[in-house]
């Protein structure tokens, strides 16, 4: 197995630097700052701005009622369908996402000469593929009610801001499988929750077909986010020489 | 072994070639290599870049040099994204950006002692004690919104504590213009040390541009827009104290020169083997670029390169923490202020740059905000 931490020069401690470092320190220490206050006043400027801001974006309104879309958006009536058409939506680019994700990770496992870290590579492939499933079976749903899955919802959008470092992560060369099974780990516990959540709210808005479609990605998910952890502890057990 | 400028003719220019893989290699460790190899890094990204900027401009007022100002940009703009790639994704945009202005303090600091020219390194200490108070307000804004000690870029090399406070920085314009030095009586060095921080200055100042709206924050926002605003007036700082009567040709040779006589100071000093090989390769592809300004220049001026070139290089850049210097000019200088093209003592400031700036800040000042009552400490202010 590969090892992911290893003992070297790195120099962005103080340790590092024990002379410098008194002086720097004395320094900083007998020079006031240049302006009173505290980091409140960050709190203060960001009020100012919340206070002005408009939203990100808006959810675009469900198409025309036709075919299928009919009869589900009946069921829609009296509640609001642009919240439930942002969580879909949400939901429908992290699992796109996810199959990118599990791209990067294959390629991350299949690079290494030992074989993958004893990751099955074709665990990863189900993985992958049922991430993609998930995406259709989201997709579906969306035309179901009408609402396009091709527009992205504000929801999908700012979690599309909260996975960037997820990505980044993923696509380094210099990561190790355990860093990205970390980064891997952040996104599967959040979409876990995630699934969860959409099915309560596809039940709230009586879309009791759905929410039993749901339960089935939801069932696989689980699995994803059994081993993902497993694998994960073990990975920096072992690294350290204490088992698994 | 010591370059000749007027001899040494490096890899000529059509066997200055690049595949893809070559522009894209791996990249330094944040953690494990020393500041200095990122500092030259960001420093030689920005003098690559300005050759580039330099090339587009002669060519557009010089329709003879056009073609063999694009073969060597073609080899400039591979150059500069080789250099540029060297910089790790773990690097926050913050982070970044602390080494860009660790750059212009250490570097600058450089310059400024070398600078056989009182005036011009006047200039130079004046224009170092502005970046080094960009330096303490990033570091309060990389503690207080990524929760990071800039210290962990800096490796202790650089103090963080305020300068010449950056909400008075803002100058009218008629207070950034600063006389040139002469072309035919300014030494060699003069010219290599202005076209070096120019260089500098004005990639920091396209960065801080590019990268300010990446922030969500409106706090990172504004002091971003702020910095980026005496950047520019750095840059006019620092371009007006270049000689406007040099012809394109000179400057294209000084140009080619300074390049050289930076790569050399990078190859002397470098400690990555990696990073060193292609400070090497960078540095025989310039000769190579000097080497063919140098044939046009005597082709269409029917000069001797040696009326703008010495055959020796002056001691290249020391890349080493300049503390004690800096200090000194800190306790000395913060209090000055530019006057016309003089720097003067804060009481003689003129009336236009007070009056813009208090406009400026009338609606709260972003450096001041984001900096309250901060002091670094090592782990960042939350371990006080």
């Amino acid at each position: 197995m590969e090892k992911s931490t290893v003992v070297g020069l790195n120099r962005t401690g103080i340790d590092m630097s024990p002379i410098d470092i008194k002086e720097m320190l004395a320094l900083s220490n007998a020079t006031p700052a240049s302006s009173s206050g505290d980091e409140s006043s960050l709190a203060d400027m960001r009020k100012e701005y919340i206070a002005e801001a408009e939203v990100v974006g808006s959810v675009p309104p469900p198409g025309t009622l036709k075919g299928a879309a009919s009869t589900a958006m009946q069921k829609l009536t009296g509640k609001n369908p642009e919240a439930f058409i942002d969580k879909l939506g949400c939901r429908l680019a992290f699992e796109r996402t996810g199959v990118r994700l599990y791209d990067a990770l294959i390629a991350k496992c299949s690079a290494l000469g030992n074989g993958s870290a004893g990751i099955p590579l074709d665990t990863l492939w189900n993985f992958r593929n049922q991430e993609l499933q998930h995406f259709k079976l989201v997709e579906s749903a969306m035309r179901s009610i009408g609402a396009d899955p091709t527009a992205q919802t504000p929801s999908a959008d700012v979690n599309g801001m909260a996975s960037m470092g997820l990505i980044q992560v993923l696509t380094d060369p210099r990561t190790s499988v355990a860093q990205c099974l970390e980064a891997i780990l952040i996104a599967e516990l959040a979409d876990n929750d995630a699934w969860q959540m959409l099915i309560l709210f596809a039940e709230k808005m009586g879309m009791d077909e759905m929410a039993r479609d749901f339960g089935v990605a939801l069932s696989e998910e689980d699995i994803h986010l059994m081993h993902i952890r497993q694998w994960y502890q073990r990975m920096v057990f072992e690294d350290a020489s204490v088992g698994s | 072994m010591a370059l000749n400028l007027l001899h040494d003719k490096g890899c000529p220019l059509d066997r200055q070639r690049f595949t893809w893989k070559e522009l894209i290699q791996p990249p330094i460790s944040k953690l494990d290599d020393d500041a200095f190899t990122r500092i030259r890094v960001i420093l030689m990204n920005g003098i690559e870049m300005e050759a580039i900027r330099f090339s587009h401009s002669c060519a557009r007022m010089n329709y003879d040099l056009q073609l063999p100002l694009a073969k060597v940009r073609r080899v400039e703009q591979h150059q500069a994204s080789m250099v540029n790639n060297l910089l790790g994704a773990d690097h926050s945009t913050l982070e970044t950006t602390i080494g860009y202005e660790q750059v212009a303090i250490e570097v600058t600091a450089v310059v400024a002692q070398n600078e056989p020219d009182e005036y011009l390194a006047q200039l130079y200490r004046f224009g170092m004690l502005e970046d080094f108070d960009h330096l303490y307000r990033y570091t309060a804004l990389l503690d207080r919104l990524e929760g990071k000690d800039a210290n962990n870029i800096l490796q202790s090399y650089t103090d963080i504590v305020p300068g010449r406070p950056t909400s008075v920085e803002h100058r009218a314009p008629e207070d950034d213009l600063r006389a040139h030095y002469n072309r035919t009586q300014a030494a060699f060095i003069s010219k290599l040390h202005a076209l070096t921080i120019l260089a500098s200055e004005q990639q920091t100042h396209n960065f801080y541009m590019n990268v300010g709206p990446l922030y969500a924050d409106p706090v990172a926002r504004q002091l971003y827009a702020e910095i980026a605003s005496i950047e520019e007036q750095h840059i006019t700082q620092y371009e007006s104290m270049i000689d406007p009567n040099e012809t394109w040709l000179e400057k294209w040779l000084l140009h080619e020169a300074n390049e050289v006589y930076n790569y050399y100071g990078c190859v002397q000093q470098e400690s990555d083997s990696h990073v060193k090989a292609i400070w090497e390769r960078c540095l025989d592809y310039e000769l190579g670029h000097l080497e063919l300004a140098s044939e046009l220049f005597k082709k269409y001026e029917r000069r001797d390169p040696a009326e703008v070139l010495p055959a020796e290089l002056p001691e290249p850049i020391s890349y080493a923490s300049q503390r004690e210097f800096v200090r000194k000019v800190l306790s000395q200088e913060v209090d000055l202020r530019a006057r016309g093209t003089q720097i003067v003592d804060k009481s003689q400031e003129g009336r236009e740059s007070q009056e813009y700036r208090e406009h400026m800040n009338s609606s709260g000042s972003p450096s001041e905000i984001v900096a309250a009552g901060y002091q670094w400490s090592p782990g960042a202010e939350l371990v006080r």
